[in-house]
């Protein structure tokens, strides 16, 4: 990125006059601009699609009227409408900690969105422990959710935080162990250098390339939809059993923060799957047809709209049921495909 | 130095939280208020508090003659008004001791039976609802609307009907709703299959329901069960066929019951499957009265225009949806009934909600909530 960055000031003589620093901050303020501003329209191209997906598995039409046809403009309205509503904050409600929670949640799934590369070298920040930051930072996440839950003053969002904690801190390790098999297979924490060992058809990507990291794969998608807090593990805002756990007492912006993080999450996991397990950018044959951003974009979306169909598709569990889940069955069938990977690349690489 | 050993379990008390469940909340079908003591995620003591919809039905059915009751009956089971006014048209037909012609009965029974099928698919799409999986509530209610439109044909109305009368009904079921009954049967059908697959056999749906908030037979009678709860328990009683009213003697149907398929007997599977198969039956109950159902009057032409039943008293029970719903009724002789008393079958199924939510889960409260299937508008009255 700095080398980048100094490249274009060499070339450009407007740019060379300029104090460097200034350059920087400017360049550094665009991009969070930018990155704000694309985890907004995905995360309200979600809540459409989430709205068209979820009225046609239970066929209904979903929004028709607003934006003319498909009722593609609902979501920016709902947006505009969240905006303008009343900023509520309960009298009894820790003020400083309910303002804040949202802000983190929100901060912990846009900082992720710096690591993610969309294409080869389309990367915000090429950081050498690129998924090790991703999966520090998006962590946080839960702090803020205990936050709020706690903040609110309210027993149904304080039993949402304290699923939410057990929950969200529980499945991190099931999915970091099975991220931890693709990084020992590629040898490598940058995302970049994971995703270009992959190009050449579908055969080379990692899902393929081993059993273990194929039932990895699946492992890490479960775990994540898990951490993401979406059916069927959606214990902490479970709407039929806590009202809407966390978030009930939260309204307007606040609530919009929670809800784009909450769809924005969608997306971080589902391209971090695609990065990790399927071929990032490249296209399943040998031959890249479309451009790169385009191959993993799909693959993204396509992740995203299999999340969706599962959530109008299952009964929710139950909390002991979604412990056990985790450390019964996720946890040590990732510790024994770790195990299995390590023999498999000792047996037949050699390393 | 020992006052610092203390055992570690004494560090760690936990303190039990008090907590309202309703009477807005999701799960609670309606009004019900459950103050519940909870230490974390496990429930220890549940207490209902009803009466948020009473209406005072009883009193005012004494004020109304004994016709005005009809419209009110709707509104005590709202999922099962049909159910409700058979009920009370027949406690009044037997103090008068009117006879109802033979296609009265025939549309009174496709009506009944349309309104179980109805309530249960209610049932089943609120349970699903509650144990998170929203979809089957919209199956439910898409296929639910339909019998809604046979209903509306009939007599005009969606929710509350007001179809039945002393004597026989407000108006004629016409070929062409014959015809929509039996397309709707056709329709419908398939569709149970449909929800099985999506949920009744679904590895979480089963791991949420079974072995959850087992009421044992012996319970279920000693707190007065009746209805699908009762039978999931593993008794085979229904009034329609132990104690027949109407036609259904004449019928031919099974009647389904728990077997603890997937877990005990009369866990919540158990109590939501027998709504199921009885969906099923319905749909038999229905064939057969479509096929056999006789020309003639619809109301009994001697029926008085004025009804003041003689002094005396009368009992009847019918099976509703949601289990066995009597009506006591006591008549001075005068145009107004002296004291009408209803025995809800809700009512007597919440009573049993303490007694087997002791030390249960969060989440199994709103499953067992929602697998006893009470309406609170029953409850109340």
């Amino acid at each position: 990125m700095k080398e980048w960055l100094d490249g274009v000031i060499a070339g450009s003589a407007l740019l060379q006059g300029a104090p460097r620093e200034i350059t920087y901050f400017l360049a550094m303020v665009f991009f969070s601009l930018l990155a704000v501003g694309w985890m907004a329209i995905l995360a309200l191209s979600f809540v459409w699609m989430e709205r068209k997906i979820s009225a046609r598995i239970q066929s209904r039409l979903g929004p028709v009227y607003c934006g003319g046809k498909f009722g593609w403009a609902q979501t920016v309205a709902d947006a505009l409408k969240l905006l303008m509503k009343e900023d509520l904050i309960p009298r009894s409600a820790d003020r400083l900690l309910f303002t804040v929670a949202p802000v983190i949640v929100f901060l912990s799934t846009l900082l992720t969105f710096a690591a993610i590369p969309f294409g080869d070298n389309l990367i915000i920040a090429n950081l050498d422990i690129g998924i090790f930051f991703i999966l520090a930072i998006s962590s946080l996440a839960v702090i803020g959710i205990i936050m709020g839950g706690w903040a609110s003053n309210n027993k149904w969002s304080l039993y949402g935080g304290m699923r939410a904690a057990s929950q969200m801190i529980s499945y991190e390790i099931p999915v970091a162990l099975s991220l931890i098999g693709v990084i020992m297979y590629s040898g490598s924490l940058n995302l970049l250098e994971i995703g270009r060992a992959q190009a050449g058809g579908f055969w080379h990507w990692n899902l393929f390339r081993s059993p273990f990291l194929f039932l990895g794969g699946f492992v890490y998608f479960t775990a994540a939809i898990a951490e993401a807090n979406r059916t069927p593990f959606d214990l902490p805002e479970a709407e039929s059993e806590l009202v809407s756990g966390f978030n009930t007492e939260y309204s307007g912006m606040k609530f919009a923060l929670f809800f784009l993080a909450e769809f924005a999450n969608l997306f971080v996991i589902s391209a971090i799957a695609s990065v990790m397990f399927l071929g990032a950018w490249h296209s399943f044959l040998p031959w890249q047809i479309l451009p790169g951003p385009i191959w993993f974009l799909m693959k993204a979306f396509s992740l995203v709209v299999v999340i969706m169909w599962m959530r109008w598709t299952l009964p929710r569990l139950r909390v002991d049921q979604l412990m056990q889940v985790c450390w019964k069955y996720l946890i040590p069938i990732s510790l024994v495909l770790l195990v299995g990977l390590g023999t498999q690349m000792w047996v037949f690489s050699g390393r | 130095m020992a006052q610092d050993m203390k055992p570690i379990a004494q560090d760690l008390h936990t303190e039990e939280m008090l907590i309202s469940m309703g009477p807005q909340h999701p799960s609670t079908h309606g009004v019900l208020r459950l103050e519940l003591t909870t230490d974390g995620e496990v429930v220890r003591n549940v207490r209902p508090f009803i009466g948020y919809l009473h209406r005072c039905f009883e009193k005012h059915a004494e004020k109304v003659g004994f016709t005005g009751v009809i419209p009110y009956t709707d509104r005590m089971d709202y999922l099962a008004a049909m159910n409700n006014n058979h009920g009370y048209v027949i406690t009044v037909e037997k103090l008068l001791g009117l006879e109802v012609p033979e296609r009265g009965e025939y549309i009174r029974v496709i009506m009944a039976e349309l309104q179980r099928i109805a309530s249960h698919l209610a049932a089943f799409g609120t349970f699903a609802n509650d144990l998170g999986a929203v979809t089957p509530l919209l199956y439910a209610f898409r296929e639910r609307e339909k019998i809604m439109d046979i209903f509306e044909m009939a007599c005009g109305a969606r929710l509350t009907y007001n179809y039945y009368r002393i004597g026989g009904l407000s108006g004629d079921l016409t070929p062409e709703m014959l015809a929509a009954v039996r397309s709707f049967l056709d329709y419908f059908e398939p569709k149970l299959k449909e929800y099985d697959d999506l949920l009744s056999y679904n590895k979480i749906f089963i791991e949420r329901t079974a072995g959850v908030g087992v009421i044992p037979l012996a319970m279920a009678a000693n707190y007065g069960i009746t209805g699908p709860n009762l039978r999931a328990s593993g008794t085979s009683w229904d009034i329609r066929r132990n104690d027949p009213y109407s036609i259904y003697d004449r019928l031919e149907f099974d009647i389904p019951t728990g077997r603890g398929l997937k877990g005990e007997v009369g866990d919540c599977w158990d109590r939501y499957m027998v709504r199921m198969w009885e969906m099923r039956e319905c749909v038999r109950i229905l064939r057969q009265c479509l096929a056999q159902i006789p020309e003639g009057e619809y109301i009994n032409p001697k029926t008085p225009k004025a009804i003041r039943p003689p002094k005396g008293e009368v009992y009847v029970r019918v099976e509703n949806p949601r289990g066995e719903l009597g009506y006591y009724l006591v008549s001075d002789g005068k145009p107004n009934l002296y004291r009408l008393k209803v025995r809800s079958p809700c009512f007597t199924q919440l009573g049993v909600l303490p007694a087997i939510t002791d030390g249960v889960m969060l989440a199994d409260l709103v499953a067992i909530v929602g697998s006893l299937d009470i309406v609170l508008g029953e409850v109340d009255r």
